[in-house]
Order: structure tokens, then sequence, then C-alpha cells
């Protein structure tokens, strides 16, 4: 088998795993969870392949992996698709498959396999548990099976066919599709619970928010495809004639030129997909699906895949820009986006209690980290912080979903009733929950950037030297205080969640998570730890040089213009990312360390009504359902359903008719019955009159009719001889 | 043996009058005799239109399969039939979704007899629209399919049946005057009613005065008479209001045919008349036809997402996938000869073949659900898909190839529309985004409201789940459905080499 059938063959068997099981096996779970993750397996044993064969390979960039086959007619000339398997797809791949194989065999366990099935229970609500009575003959609540458990695993198999397509494709409509594919399942997944309004509308909020970027996306797509002729990104993305041409041609949009037209609208795409602001509203509700659903949307595929798409496309958008430059205006728009948002959902993280949540909102604000990388034109830094942050945050949400099983086991234990998700309900998680404990503190802080043992803590250096090194003020200035307030939320996080002393009875009674959902975890925060050594910078003091800047080499291959701003001028950056890491762990500590149950939240008595704006996301969403929810419906039901065309066109039409109607009446009244009617009375009763009068003529006598018949006989002759012999 | 493969059209037009006539001597008490027989008519026909597929070469230019015998002499007409690639094309969705209409129609109890034999002449009438290939035929065919359809809705409709029909049957006729007229007017000046003479003779006149008008302007008067027959069938924004309420209240099969293939003539008639009896025309005009797709695009979608009744709000995607066909052939319009003309055209007629599929069985799920609650108030259902969850699956699967989900047929159409039609209204194109969008919110308003959310109770024990009869209706669409998605040139090899030879040169 060539390398290019092996990556054809990636993406495949998670596709036939979801065929196999909604058709066949949906009914049996064992068979259906085997299928799920032998499929993924063999994708991921595919990816390795092909991983390890890429690597082997010297000038990947230059000459990477690629086949393609026509796939559309269009005139002479059908548009083809392929794959592609260049630097960037190997490091991507490389989280991929890996994430997503720990992520399915997590599900196994998360969605209590082997268990009993609740009496309760019902397709579309979560478990409730199942009543057993144990071997000692005691009545006891236990973990029930998720009644759509089958349903769930062909779901995320589909999820990851999705991505994977969209990883190995080397086009941006193979790309599009992947990324529609993985729209749908996360709007299936997100509400997956269906019967439950808030999960129902979570999906659909999500769906639809991430639609407005999609379909500026497409338009992005065509653009591309006018200006080029291809959707192909070699044959855009590595032509620097191309590329020259588009940076240099007008737009007819705001004098952008090409390459900053269609860079801004496939970024509207990223807006949507990545959840930065303002397109942000959905990924937090999206919390509602169950927790591995999270982590595949926050982690390892769908938000990934937006700035996936923003860092394949970085040639287009920074076309015509040379490091050290003043930023294009399209770079200056990613910039200023990925920026904001990631100061913005920070400040947002630090005052959610449910630990799904705070996790969110750092996802959106981490993914605003990379696109203000790419921005600022630091390539490798947003890869390198993709790749790290896919470990570190499948991590977390898994070990979210693991200390929310722990709770939830406490809360059946005690009968209790509170929400198993909210932090101040925890504490001292760290004795009952050991492992997910420790490979939660390493996500953690990876996370918080903890210097040098964390992957998290070189990729986000990266980001703030490539912002520092581009002089980029603004930009590093304002990472560097996110990067502090993520240090802080997450030992918010951690402290109020594992350490000190239990705040609830049902937290002292949590129990360790098994082992298909503990394996994973180790897994996750092996890569969380060990995965930033592949990109330590040369000049770093001390351990600089020890390790080759793999990575850096690697990917920054891709790029034309080699010799971005990646290299250290100055020990600035470095500083500041162990200032703001270890200060804002520090304060999180010290300012959590104490906290008891019922006490208010520190930040609260401090920041008082901020604090509740805080708490209350800004009133983005309110605003968002005042601004353009309502009016849209008004518009669609009342606008166009009832005043537009029951109103005004069929008011026409009923006018027209009624119109018709009338002047058929006043026909009747005024032509037929006056005149015709008349005029037809009038032959009627002339006719009838004159056949009176000729009644008078048949008398039936013999010699009376003799007499007429001489009398006209002689007439027509004497009218005949008159008329035509003369 | 010879006279059949000669004559295929012929007998794929006429199979099911024949087996209307065949009907007529049935008795009306067998009812599945009743029913067989005219399954097995549109089957036949079906068959033989799979064997012209077989038998057609895609590298001809030119018209396939053509048969031509005297019909109207005095006049010229001719009893002229063939296809392309597009009519082809067409013809196959036609005789496709016929005996899946007529299986769906098997629950149907009052009149079978009539019932059957009006479907029948509804196919002879749609299929011959498809196969002339002479004006005065085509207009005689446009007009007979009026007439089964107009009893259809008014005897076996819903409650609003009589207002519905006789709205359907002026609209569309109101809408064909200009037609008749135009047409008569061509053929007096032409003096032949065949169209691959009138591709070539009534464009060649160019110059000097028609009936003491300049010819500039009978042209331009007769273009309207076209471009508005058709725009009310397809049906164009602002003269779509007779769809929602003829297909609201018409039988779920009636449905299912007005909005795979009756909707399908009007843009039909775009393309194989419009276009190329019009080339100037249609390029000056081709701005208004933009606008007007663009609003089509946009009203249909905003005007789904503000009903609460199912079958309504299927009506109103068919106004805002139609129209995508009409961008898509107003950018050919302007853009003839390129192959952005090529691909704007491909992607219309593949969302012609694709809305076919996906809104027939959009009403077919919707006749369904009503057969088992006797509503479409989407306001009674909620939390259906635990009870139902085969037939939830499957609404979610056609639900999503209406929405145009990447993967699924009607994607790669809109696509096609989409980067075509950018290249030549940009502006119209970005606006009907907008549409787009609202595409998706219909689509999961219905989701939410039918599927999901708390379950209403008092559907508790009385819901089946699909049948098997029902499965082997919806089954073969989702077939094709995903195949386009997939490999789209099964069928666009047909539709390309047909519309490059029309739109390239």
């Amino acid at each position: 088998m060539t390398i290019q059938t092996l990556v054809w063959l990636i993406p495949l068997p998670p596709l036939l795993a979801f065929g196999l099981i909604v058709l066949l096996t949906h009914r049996r779970r064992k068979l259906s969870h085997g299928l799920a993750i032998g499929s993924a397996g063999v994708s991921w044993l595919a990816s390795m392949l092909v991983i390890i064969q890429a690597l082997r390979m010297p000038k990947l960039a230059q000459t990477p992996i690629v086949s393609d086959i026509a796939w559309l007619p269009l005139a002479n000339d059908p548009i083809r698709i392929g794959i592609l398997v260049d630097p960037l797809t190997v490091v991507t791949l490389f989280f991929v498959s890996w994430t997503v194989l720990m992520i399915f065999i997590y599900s196994v366990g998360y969605h209590n396999f082997g268990q009993p099935d609740g009496e309760h229970d019902r397709p579309g609500l979560p478990p409730k548990g199942a009543h057993i009575t144990d071997a000692n003959g005691q009545a006891q609540h236990v973990p029930s099976v998720e009644p759509m458990y089958s349903r769930f695993f062909a779901l995320i198999s589909l999820f990851a066919f999705g991505m994977y397509l969209l990883v190995v494709t080397d086009n941006l409509l193979t790309l599009y599709i992947g990324w529609e594919v993985m729209g749908l399942c996360s709007y299936l997944l997100i509400g997956f619970w269906y019967a439950k309004p808030s999960a129902r509308d979570a999906g659909m909020k999500a769906f639809l928010t991430t639609r407005i970027g999609d379909v500026f996306m497409l338009l992005g797509l065509a653009a591309l495809y006018q200006v080029t002729g291809t959707l192909n990104f070699r044959a855009t993305l590595a032509n620097p004639a191309v590329l020259g041409e588009l940076a240099a041609a007008t737009s007819p949009v705001l004098g952008l030129s090409w390459a900053g037209l269609i860079a801004i609208l496939l970024f509207i795409g990223t807006i949507g997909k990545s959840a930065q602001f303002p397109l942000h509203v959905w990924l937090p509700d999206a919390m509602e699906g169950p927790t591995p659903v999270s982590a595949m949307i926050h982690a390892a595929t769908m938000v990934s895949a937006g700035v996936y798409l923003m860092v394949r496309f970085f040639p287009l958008l920074t076309a015509g820009w040379q490091p050290g430059e003043a930023l294009t205006p399209a770079m200056q728009v990613v910039a200023t986006i990925g920026t904001f948002t990631a100061i913005f959902a920070a400040v947002i993280a630090l005052g959610q209690n449910d630990i799904k949540r705070v996790l969110a909102y750092s996802t959106i604000s981490q993914l605003g980290f990379m696109l203000a990388a790419v921005g600022v034109g630091s390539f490798v830094a947003a890869a390198f912080h993709l790749v790290t942050h896919a470990f570190f945050k499948a991590l977390l949400f898994l070990g979210s979903g693991s200390v929310i099983h722990g709770m939830e086991h406490g809360v059946m234990h005690t009968g209790e009733h509170l929400d198993p998700q909210d932090m101040r309900n925890m504490g001292g998680l760290r004795r009952t929950m050991p492992l997910t404990f420790w490979t939660f503190l390493a996500g953690g802080m990876a996370l918080a950037g903890f210097p040098l043992v964390t992957a998290g803590f070189w990729s986000k250096d990266e980001i703030l030297a490539g912002a520092f090194n581009g002089g980029n003020w603004v930009v590093f200035v304002t990472l560097a205080v996110a990067a502090l307030l993520t240090a802080f939320y997450t030992m918010r996080l951690i402290t109020l969640t594992f350490l000190g002393q239990p705040r609830t009875t049902a937290a002292g009674h949590a129990q360790e998570s098994r082992r298909e959902m503990t394996l994973p975890l180790a897994v996750l925060a092996f890569f969380s730890v060990t995965l930033g050594w592949v990109g330590i910078p040369q000049d770093f003091p001390l351990i600089g040089g020890i390790l080759p800047n793999w990575l850096d080499e690697f990917l920054g291959g891709m790029l034309l213009t080699h010799g971005e701003a990646a290299l250290h001028h100055s020990n600035i950056p470095l500083w500041t990312s162990l200032i703001v890491a270890l200060g804002g762990l520090t304060l999180g500590w010290l300012a959590y360390r104490r906290q008891a149950a019922g006490q208010v939240d520190i930040l609260e008595r401090g920041l008082g009504p901020v604090y509740s704006l805080i708490q209350n996301k800004f009133y983005v969403d309110e605003l968002y359902s005042l601004v353009f929810i309502r009016p849209a419906v008004w518009v669609s039901e009342t606008l166009v359903a009832k005043w537009i065309d029951l109103g005004i066109l069929d008011g026409i039409l009923h006018g027209i008719a009624n119109f018709g109607l009338w002047l058929g009446r006043q026909l009747l009244r005024w032509i037929d019955l006056l005149v015709i009617t008349n005029t037809g009375n009038a032959v009627a009763s002339g006719t009838g009159k004159f056949g009176g009068w000729l009644r008078r003529f048949h008398t039936g006598r013999i010699q009376q009719y003799m007499v007429m018949a001489m009398f006209l006989l002689i007439l027509t002759g004497v009218l005949f001889y008159a008329l035509v012999l003369v | 043996m010879q006279w059949i493969s000669e004559h295929l059209l012929t007998l794929i037009l006429f199979l099911p009058t024949a087996g209307a006539v065949v009907l007529l001597f049935l008795p009306s008490r067998n009812l599945k005799l009743l029913r067989y027989t005219a399954l097995t008519a549109s089957l036949l026909s079906f068959i033989l239109s799979l064997a012209v597929w077989a038998g057609f070469r895609g590298g001809l230019t030119g018209f396939q399969f053509e048969e031509q015998v005297a019909w109207y002499s005095v006049v010229n007409a001719t009893y002229h039939l063939g296809v392309d690639g597009i009519s082809l094309a067409l013809v196959l969705l036609t005789t496709f979704l016929t005996p899946l209409a007529i299986l769906t129609s098997f629950n149907i109890t009052d009149r079978v007899k009539a019932y059957m034999i009006l479907f029948l002449l509804l196919e002879t009438g749609m299929l011959g629209v498809f196969l002339s290939l002479d004006l005065l035929l085509f207009f005689v065919f446009w007009e007979v399919g009026l007439v089964p359809m107009y009893f259809l809705i008014n005897q076996w409709g819903g409650t609003r049946r009589n207002y519905a029909s006789l709205k359907f049957i002026l609209f569309t006729m109101g809408g064909s005057l200009g037609l008749l007229l135009a047409t008569q007017m061509i053929g007096v000046v032409v003096g032949s009613y065949d169209l691959p003479v009138l591709f070539e003779r009534w464009t060649a006149i160019t110059e000097g005065s028609l009936f003491g008008l300049p010819v500039e302007t009978v042209k331009t008067i007769t273009f309207w008479a076209f471009v508005v027959a058709f725009a009310v069938k397809v049906p164009i924004f602002p003269m779509h209001t007779w769809l929602p309420d003829a297909h609201t209240e018409a039988p779920t099969a009636g449905s299912m045919i007005l909005a795979g293939v009756l909707l399908k003539l009007g843009a039909y008639g775009f393309l194989r008349l419009v276009l190329p009896l019009f080339p100037q025309e249609s390029y000056q005009y081709a701005g208004w036809l933009a606008l007007l797709g663009a609003l089509s695009i946009i009203m249909g979608g905003l005007g789904a997402f503000g009903q609460d009744d199912f079958k309504r709000l299927v009506a109103y995607s068919s106004i805002n996938h139609m129209g995508f066909v009409v961008l898509g052939i107003a950018a050919a319009a302007r853009a003839i000869g390129s192959t952005t003309a090529v691909m704007a055209v491909n992607g219309a007629v593949l969302q012609m073949l694709m809305h076919g599929l996906s809104s027939a069985g959009m009403f077919f799920l919707v006749g369904v659900l009503y057969d088992r609650t006797h509503t479409r108030d989407l306001k009674e259902f909620g939390g259906l898909y635990a009870t139902l969850p085969v037939y939830g699956t499957i609404l979610l699967f056609v639900s999503m190839a209406s929405l145009g989900l990447p993967g699924l047929g009607g994607f790669v159409a809109e696509f096609q529309v989409v980067v075509g039609s950018w290249q030549v209204f940009p502006l119209a194109t970005a606006v009907s985004m907008l549409g787009l969008f609202f595409t998706g919110a219909y689509v999961l308003k219905a989701i939410k409201k039918v599927l999901t959310g708390p379950f209403n109770e008092k559907w508790t024990g009385k819901l089946n789940e699909i049948t098997a009869r029902e499965l082997v209706v919806i089954i073969p669409p989702m077939i094709l459905l995903l195949l386009t998605g997939l490999l789209p040139s099964w069928i666009m090899e047909l539709i390309n080499q047909a519309v490059s030879r029309w739109f390239l040169s």
C-alpha cells in the first residue's frame, strides 16, 4: 500500500463505524463501542504510520505527500479533491489522532458501560441511576448506563470522520465539508439529551451561531475560486506568484486587497467555529452536552478546526507582509479579535462556578491567544499552542468529567440535592480522587503556563515572544494580562475542587473514576508535560540548545519567507511569562485556599457590581436576544409571513379577484340583464307575435293555400324577370 | 422490438396515460388492483427512462432519441420529442418520483380509481413538457398538467382545498396567458414551432420590425411574457403566494409531485426556452432576475421560519431553494460563454434534482406524521424522537439534505450556484447568504418542535413507527442524496456535458 492510499484511508474507518452502528448494531452496546473504538484505533494507527513516514521525508514542506482525484465535473476541467500531508498536517494529525482515541476510550467509562439500566431512564434524558440490591442485600443507588449509548458512539465516530477529513484534505472544498459535518455532529451531541430544553436550545444555538460564520466562509471560498480558479491549498498558498498577485490586486470592498478580503471572509468562519468574540456565545452553552463531547468540541476537533484554518491560510493572510513591517489590515483584524477575546473570556472565566464553564471560557481565551499569534505573524507559535492546548484542554475536560462523575457518586450516596458541577460544592477531592487530581494538576499547570515542565509554558511563551518581537505592544501587554488571569482562574479551579477540605458531604464521598476514564487522563497528561520540549528556543537561558528546536524548523520550513520574528532578541517576554504564570498561580492559591462552604467568593467581595457583570458574561446573550433574535422572529413571523405574504401580496391578489367578481356582477347587471336579456326577450316575444300573425294564414282550407301558392308563384316569377333577366 | 427502441420517448410519455386508460376499465372496488396497476404503469415508464439513460451518448451534440411526426400541419407544429442531458435528468427525476408518490398514495381509500387516473395523467403532462421539442406541444403539455393537479387538490386536499386549488390554477393559467400569445406570435413570425429551428431562426431576427413595432420591442415583450409564465411556476418572489396554499392543502403525494417536479417545469422553461431564444434580453435583464432570485431565497427563508404549520414551513422552503436555481440561471444568462456560466447552471440543474428529492422527502415525512397525529401544528408535537427513533433519524437526514449540509447532494448544488453566481452578481449572492442562514434556522426550528424537547404526553401510545411501505418510499431518495453528496459525478457528468454545450460556446 502506498503512503498516499494510507492517507486516503485515515478518515474512513470512523465513517464506516458510524454507518454500521446506525444501521446494524444500535441495539448492541458492546458491539457499538467496539466498532467505534476499533475504527478510531485503525485511524490512529494509520495516522501514526503516516506521521512516521512523513517525518522521514527530508523536504516534506517543499514536496509533501499529495494525491487527488477528479470529483466534480465542470466544463472540460473537473474540480479535484485530494489529500495533502505537509508539516502542518503532521502536527495536527498527531494531536487529533491521540485525543480522539483517548476520548473514545474515556466515553465507555463516562457512559457507565456495564452498569444496570435505570428504572426511570428514557432516551433523551441523562441517566438518573439505578436502584439495586448488592451482595449483602443492601439497597443501593448506583449510576446507570446511558440509554442512548450506541447513538453516542455513532455520533462521535461521525465527528471524528469530519475532523480527519478536514485535516488530511488538500483543498478548501473538502475542508468545508468536514467543517460542516462536525457542525452537524456538534449540534446533535451538544443537544444529545434532546428532551432537556436547555440542551436542545444549546445545540441549536451552536449550530446557528457557527452558521453565521459558515456562510461568510462560503463567500470566502467563492472569492478564492473566483480570483485563483482553484481551491487547492498548494496551488494558492505555496505559490508566491499567486500570493503576490492577490496581495497587489484591490478588491471592491473597503480597499482591501483580494488576499485580505478572502482571509477576512474565511476568518469570520473561524470566529464562529473557534468561538471568538462576537460569536463566542454558543460555546459555554455547549457544556450541556456530555463531557467527552465537550472535550471533542473544545480540544481535539471543532474549535481547533477554526484555528487550523487560519494557520493553514497564514500565507494568504500575510501575503505581501514581511516580518518586522506593520501588520496588514487583515492581520490587524485577526490580531485584534484574538487578543480581545483572550482577555475578555479570561475575565468571564473568573466569575464562573460551574467547573465546565470555567474551562469553556478558558478555551475561548486560549483560542484567542492562538489567533492573536496568527495575527501578529507568529505562525509556528500559533500551531505550537494549538497542539499543546489540544492535549491539555482535552485532559482538563475529561478530568472535569471524572470529577463530576465522582461528585455524582457522592450525591447518589448521600442523597443530597446539589449541583455536582458547582465547584463551591467540592473541595478536598485530591484525597478521594488522586489519579484525577494529579493528571488534572498537570493539565492545569500546562494551561497556566507553569515554567519549564509543562507544554503550555513553551507554546504560550512563544506567542508572547512573537507579539513582543514584532513590536505589537498592545497585543503583548494584553496577552500578558490574560495569561496572568489564566493562571489565577486555573489555580482557583484547582484549589476549590481538589485542595482544602470537602465543603459538602457528597464531596467527601466522591469516588475515583473507572480505569477506562483514568487511563486516557494519564496518556493526555504525559503529552501535556512533555510536548513542549520539541519547541524550546535555541537561545533560551541555560537549557536552550540542549534539545534542538525541532518544531520551529519543521513547521517554519513551510513558510515561503522564513525568518519570522521567532528569534529572541530580548528576555523580556520570557520574564513576563514566568512572572504572570507563577504570580497568577500564587495569587489564586492565596485567594481561595481558605474558601469555606457558603462563603462569598473573594472577587465578589472585592469587585461588587463589576463581579455580577462578569458573572453574567457582560450580558452579551441578553443583548443578542434583544437586538437580533427577537427582531428576526418578528420579521419572519409577522412582517414576511403575515404582512407581506398574506397581507400585501395576497391582498393584491384578492383585490384582483374581487375586482373580477365585481366586474362580472356589473356586466351581469348592465349588459346581461339590461341589454341582452331585453334583446333576447324582445326577440322571443317578437317571434311569438310573428308566429301568431302567421297563424292567421294557416286556416286548413286547401283553397286558400292554392290561392297563396299562386300568388307567391307569380310574385317570384315577376321578381325573377325583373332582377335576373332584365 | 425495433419499434420500441425507436419510440422510447413516446412510450415513456404515454405509458402512464395507457395505464390510466386501463384503470378506467378495472373494477373500482378492487383497490389493490387499481393501486398496483397505477404503480406498474409508472414503474414501466421509469424503467424505460433508465433505458434511455443507458443508451444516451454523452459526447454528442444536439438532442437524442428524437421522434418527429406531423401533428398540426396547418400551423407547422409537429409532434417532436427529444432529450439532452438537462431534460433527461429531469425526466429521470419525474419517472423516479411518480412511482414513489403513487406508493405513498396507497393509503388513499376515497375514489381510488379517479385518483390514480389523475395521477398518471399528471405524469404524462409533466413528462411532455420535458420531452417536447416543439413550442406548441410544450405549451399543450404545460397546460395539460394543471388539470389533474387541480382536481387532486380540489378533491383530495385539506380543509381549505377549494381556495387553494382555485388559486393554483388561476395563478398559473393567468401567468401562462402571455406565454400562449408569445408562442403564437413566434410561430407566426418564424413559420415553425420546431425548437431546433427556432433556436436558429428566431434568434437570427435582429433587425426590422414586426407587426409595426421594432423587433427589439417585440422581443422584449415576448421575453417578459415567457418570464412571467415561468416565474409563476418556479415560483419567484413576489409571484409565489399560490405555493404555500397549494402545497399545504394538496394530499401528501400531490405535494411531493408539486414540489418535486412541477416547480421544475418553470425553471426548465427558463433553461430550455428563455435563455436559448432570448440571449440578448436574458443578458440585459439578468440583473433583475438575480435580484428576484436573491429575494426569493431571503423571503422564502424568512417565510418558512415564520410558520407554525409543519407543511407550510416545508412549502416555503421550496421558495427558498428554488431561489438558488433562479440565481444560477441569472448568473449564466449574464456570463454566457464562460466556465462560470457552466458552473452556475450545473448548480441550478443539480439543485432542481436535489430539491426534487429532498422536498418530496420532506413532504412525505410531514405526511407520515400527519397520518398518525392528524395535525400539522408544530406546537402540538415535541420530543417524538424517543418514540419514533427510526422516523426521527430519517427526518433528521432529509432535513439536513434540505438544509444543504455538505456531504449530501443539496450542498454540491448550492456550492456551484454560489461560486458561479458570486463571480457575476457578488452583491446578490452575498445578500442571499442571509437566506441561507435562515435555511438553517427554519430546519432546526422544525426539528426542535417535532423531535426534541419534552415529550408531549398526549401522544403516549398513539404513534406507530414508520412502516415498511413508507421506508420503501423514503429510502431511495435518501440514497441518491447521499450518493450525490459524496460522488456527484454519477449525475453531474450527464448534466455538465449538456450544459457545457449550451453555455460554453
